[in-house]
C-alpha cells in the first residue's frame, strides 16, 4: 500500500511524539510506531528531566552545561550541550502547559530533585535540577506528548515495524518501508522528510533494563543504507538494576538519599567518589561495584551489592518513589522500607547512534554533511550531547529539546522542498527479507542466536573491556553472522507474526553488536562508560575525537570527527 | 519447578474458532508468566503470540486473563499461581490471533473523553502554578498505563457499549487537573447515556488495574461531580 506524507516519523517515544507536536497542523504528518505509541519505553524513565529552572536552589543553564560536558568526559559536543541546557528550560515550560502533571513545592512551583552528577557552581556539590513526577516521569512524559498529539490530531500507524528506509543514488531520503504487524502487509511510506526516533538497542546485552522493542530498528536500518554511526562503543550501565532482572531502580533513590553498600556494609563510594559519593556519574558507579566484587566485596562473594533505603523515611519511599518501591516488592518480595535491595549494573542507554546536527539533521560523514530530508533524534541518534557517558535525567531532555528542534527544522524543510520520485519496486527490499525468513528452512532457533550474542555481548562489552576480549566478540560475531543465515522460525502465517517480528530485530541487534564490537576494539583509551583494561587512562592526544564506522562493501570502515570545544577545555574527571 | 500452561490458541488463517493448548515448562518460582511464555515461544512453539514490551509493568502491553482474572503477564510470578495456569485473551475484544486482541476499540473510547489538558487562557512565561494539595487531587488517576485489565474486566463492558472505565479515569486526570478548563464538555460527555451511569460499582476494575489505581472510586467522584455541577 502506498502512502503520502509530508513528513514520517518512525517511533512514537518522546522523541518522535515531540517532533510530531511541531509539525501536526502545519503539515501533513503521519507516526509510524512498532508499538502503541503509549507501549514506548520513553514511559519506563523514572527519576526525572534536568532543567536549571532554578525552583528551589540556585542554578543557570551554564552549570547544566558544564555537569553534561564533565559527565560525558568531554567528549561532548559543546555546542550541542549549550543547546540542551539552555532550551531545557523552554522545554519543561512547554510541557508544562500541556499537562505535564510535575511533583509541586509548597508554592505551586514545579518541584526539582537531586540527581548523580548535577552540581551547583561547576562541581562544588549536588544542585536540585532534576524536575519529575513521582517515580514516572517518563510515564508522563510519554502521557503528556501522546494526549497532545491527539489533541493536535497527529495520524498514527500503530503496530506499524520500519523495514527500510528509502534513499535515492545521490542521497536523498524519500520514505521508509514499514510491515503492518496485524496483517504482514508492507506499507511504502513516500515523504519530503523523515525522523527516526526508533529508540536504543539494550537488548544486545543479557542483563538490560531496556524492553524487549529496543532492538536499534533505526540504527540498523540507517547503518544498512551507508550511514555511518557515531560513538557506538560508548555504551552506559546504569549502576542499579534490580539482580538477574536488570529492572531499573532509578538513581532517584539516591537522589532522595539511597546508598550503596558492599558485602561488608561499607559505603563504598566514600573511596571512589568522595565529593559526590553515591551521586558520582553513572559509568563510575557502575565501574565501582564491579570493583567492589572483584575485590571479593560483592554480597556472599556473588556478583551483587546492596542499594540501602532503610535511613529514609517510610513517606519518602512510599510517595517519591512508589513505583520502584513496588517492583521490589512484586519481583524480589522484599520491603524497601525496611530491607537492602539486591542491584548489580545493568545495560540502559545507548549514548552512540545516528550522528546529527542540533536541528537533528542527520549527517554523513566527517564535515557533518547533511542527507537532504532525514532526520533522528533521541537515543537512536547521536547529537552528541552525552558524549562518553550520559547524565541520569538528560535522555529525557535530549527527547524533548532535539524532538523538538528536529521537528521544527522539518517543517521548514517540507515547506521549501517538493517530494522526489521513489527509487523503483521501494518496497524490494524489505519484501525479500520477510520472504527470506518466512521461507528459510535452517536449523537454527532465533532466540538461541540471541541468547548467545547477549552473553557474548555481556561478557566482552559490558563494563569492563580488553582488546583480546574484544577481538573473541568479533569472532563469536562472525559466527552468529552465519548461523543467522540459517534460521528457521515455526510462525509462517501472516497476521501478528510475531516470530517473524523477533528474526528481524534479531538481525538488527546483530548490526548493532557488530558496530559496537569493532568501534570499541578500535578506541585504545578509557573514557566515560568505554574501559579499556589494557588502555585504562584517559588520552586527550590521540582519542578526543568521535568515532565514525561505516558498513562498506569492503566491510566495516572507521573515521573520526573532531569533538566541538567551546566554552570547557578538557580537565581529569574526579567527583 | 515445572508448570503446565493452558493457552487458549487461535489463527484466523487456519482456525474457525479458538481451542486451548496445553505447555509444560521447566521454570523458576520467581519467574514472571512473561518469562513462562517468552520461553514456550522461543523454545517450543514459535507460533505463540502475545503482546509483550517492558517486563516490567510500566508498558501495559501483556494484559492478559490468567487464570480467570486480568493481569500483566509481566507482573505475576508463577509462585503466585501454582502448577496449573490457564491464560486466555482479554474478554469483549476480537481476538485478532492467540492472546492479541484489537485494541482499536478501547483507544477510541479513551479518544471519547478528550484526554489532554484544555485551557485557552494565554500560558504564562514559566509555568501554571498548582499547589501540591491540587495536584494530589488527580495523582492517582495520572498512573494509568491504558492497559485495559479495567475495561475488559467489566462485565457492562462485556455486553453493552459504553465508555468503560479507563476512558473515564482518564477523564478525571483532567476533571481533576486545576489547570484544565473543559470540565463543562467532558461532564457532558460523560453524563450520556454510555458514560458513567453504566457503571454498577461491581468494583472488578478496580481490583484488576496492575497500577492500584481506585478505579471505582474515580468514577463516583465523577458521578458526583455530574450530580453537583451539571443539574
Amino acid at each position: 500500500m502506498y502512502h503520502r506524507f509530508d513528513a514520517v516519523i518512525v517511533g512514537a517515544g518522546g522523541a518522535g511524539l515531540m517532533a510530531a507536536a511541531q509539525l501536526a497542523g502545519q503539515c501533513n504528518v503521519a507516526v509510524i510506531s512498532k508499538l502503541y505509541p503509549v507501549r514506548s519505553h520513553t514511559g519506563a524513565a523514572q527519576g526525572g528531566i534536568a532543567a536549571a529552572l532554578g525552583n528551589v536552589e540556585e542554578d543557570h543553564w551554564i552549570w547544566h552545561m558544564f555537569d553534561t560536558v564533565k559527565g560525558g568526559d568531554y567528549l561532548v559536543d559543546q555546542d550541542a550541550a549549550e543547546v540542551l541546557a539552555r532550551e531545557a528550560i523552554d522545554a519543561i515550560i512547554e510541557l508544562e502547559h500541556w499537562g505535564f502533571p510535575f511533583n509541586r513545592t509548597p508554592d505551586g512551583r514545579i518541584d526539582q530533585r537531586r540527581f548523580g552528577g548535577h552540581t551547583r557552581n561547576f562541581g562544588e556539590g549536588p544542585v536540585r535540577r532534576a524536575c519529575y513526577a513521582a517515580d514516572r516521569t517518563g510515564h508522563m512524559i510519554l502521557q503528556t506528548l501522546y494526549q497532545t498529539a491527539l489533541k493536535k490530531q497527529v495520524t498514527f500507524f500503530d503496530e506499524f515495524m520500519m523495514l527500510d528506509l528509502l534513499l535515492t543514488d545521490d542521497g536523498v531520503c524519500t520514505g521508509v518501508v514499514a510491515m503492518d504487524i496485524e496483517t504482514g502487509e508492507l506499507h511504502i511510506f513516500h515523504a519530503k522528510a523523515v525522523l527516526l526516533a526508533t529508540g536504543g538497542f539494550g537488548r544486545v546485552y543479557k542483563v538490560t533494563s531496556n524492553a524487549l522493542a529496543a532492538t536499534g530498528d533505526g540504527v540498523a536500518i540507517a547503518f544498512r543504507r551507508g550511514i555511518p554511526l557515531e560513538d557506538m562503543e560508548f555504551y552506559q550501565f546504569h549502576p542499579t538494576g534490580i539482580y538477574k532482572m536488570g529492572i531499573l531502580l532509578s538513581e532517584a533513590c539516591r537522589g532522595e538519599g539511597g546508598i550503596l553498600r558492599n558485602g561488608l556494609g561499607e559505603r563504598f563510594m566514600e573511596r571512589y567518589a568522595p565529593t559526590l559519593l553515591d551521586l558520582a556519574p553513572r559509568d563510575m558507579v557502575s565501574r565501582a561495584i564491579y570493583q567492589e566484587i572483584r575485590a571479593g566485596r560483592g554480597v556472599d562473594g556473588k556478583d551483587y551489592v546492596w542499594l540501602d533505603l532503610t535511613h529514609l523515611p517510610p513517606e519518602v519511599i512510599e510517595t517519591k518513589l512508589p513505583d520502584i518501591t513496588d517492583f521490589v516488592r512484586t519481583y524480589l518480595g522484599l520491603d524497601p522500607v525496611k530491607d537492602l535491595i539486591p542491584i548489580q549494573p545493568t545495560a540502559h542507554y545507548a549514548m552512540g547512534g545516528i550522528p546529527t546536527d542540533v536541528d537533528g539533521r542527520v549527517t554523513i560523514d566527517e564535515k557533518n554533511t547533511p542527507i537532504p530530508g532525514l532526520y533522528a533524534a533521541g537515543e537512536c541518534a547521536c547529537v552528541s550531547v552525552h558524549g562518553a557517558n550520559r547524565l541520569g535525567t538528560n535522555s529525557l531532555v535530549d527527547l524533548v529539546v532535539f524532538g523538538r528542534r528536529a521537528g521544527r527544522h522539518m517543517l521548514t524543510f517540507v515547506r521549501e522542498n517538493d517530494f522526489h520520485p521513489l527509487p523503483k519496486e521501494p518496497d524490494y527490499r524489505a519484501r525479500a527479507e520477510v520472504e527470506w525468513i518466512l521461507e528459510n528452512e535452517g536449523t537454527e532457533r532465533v532466540a538461541t542466536l540471541r541468547a548467545e550474542l547477549q552473553e557474548a555481548m555481556m561478557t566482552d562489552a559490558g563494563v569492563f573491556r580488553t582488546g583480546d576480549g574484544l577481538k573473541r566478540l568479533q569472532q563469536k560475531l562472525g559466527e552468529l553472522r552465519t548461523r543467522y543465515s540459517q534460521i528457521r522460525i515455526d510462525d509462517k502465517s501472516r497476521t501478528f507474526n510475531m516470530e517473524l517480528v523477533e528474526a528481524i530485530e534479531l538481525g538488527f541487534l546483530l548490526d548493532c553488536a557488530e558496530a559496537i564490537a569493532a568501534s570499541a576494539l578500535a578506541r585504545e583509551e578509557s573514557r566515560g562508560a568505554h574501559y579499556r583494561e589494557d588502555f585504562p587512562a584517559r588520552d586527550d592526544a590521540n582519542w578526543l575525537k568521535h568515532t565514525l564506522i561505516a558498513r562498506t562493501s569492503g566491510g566495516l570502515q572507521l573515521s573520526y570527527k573532531p569533538v566541538v570545544i567551546t566554552r570547557f577545555e578538557p580537565k581529569e574527571r574526579v567527583y | 519447578m515445572q508448570v503446565t500452561l493452558r493457552i487458549q490458541r487461535f489463527n484466523p488463517e487456519t482456525d474457525s474458532k479458538p481451542y486451548y493448548r496445553e505447555y509444560t515448562v521447566e521454570v523458576e518460582p520467581t519467574d514472571r508468566v512473561l518469562d513462562a511464555l517468552n520461553y514456550i515461544k522461543w523454545y517450543q512453539d514459535g507460533t505463540l503470540t502475545f503482546r509483550r514490551s517492558c517486563a516490567h509493568g510500566v508498558c501495559g502491553s501483556d494484559a492478559m486473563r490468567i487464570n480467570g482474572r486480568n493481569r500483566l503477564a509481566c507482573k505475576v510470578l508463577i509462585k503466585d499461581l501454582g502448577p496449573k495456569i490457564t491464560i486466555e485473551p482479554l474478554l469483549g475484544f476480537r481476538i485478532i490471533r492467540d492472546l492479541v486482541v484489537d485494541m482499536e476499540p478501547f483507544f477510541a473510547q479513551y479518544r471519547a473523553v478528550m484526554p489532554y489538558l484544555i485551557n485557552d487562557e494565554p500560558p504564562p512565561v514559566r509555568e501554571r502554578l498548582q499547589s501540591p494539595e491540587e495536584r494530589a487531587l488527580y495523582d492517582d488517576t495520572t498512573k494509568c498505563i491504558l492497559c485495559a485489565c479495567c475495561t475488559a474486566a467489566c462485565p457492562i463492558f462485556w455486553t453493552t457499549e459504553w465508555l468503560g472505565p479507563a476512558a473515564i479515569v482518564n477523564a478525571h486526570r483532567f476533571l481533576f487537573d486545576s489547570r484544565d478548563r473543559a470540565a463543562e464538555e467532558r461532564l457532558a460527555i460523560l453524563n450520556q447515556k454510555f458514560g458513567v451511569w453504566r457503571c454498577r460499582t461491581i468494583f472488578n476494575c478496580t481490583e484488576a488495574c496492575p497500577r492500584g489505581i481506585q478505579v471505582t472510586n474515580a468514577i463516583e467522584q465523577v458521578k458526583r461531580r455530574i450530580l453537583f455541577e451539571q443539574s
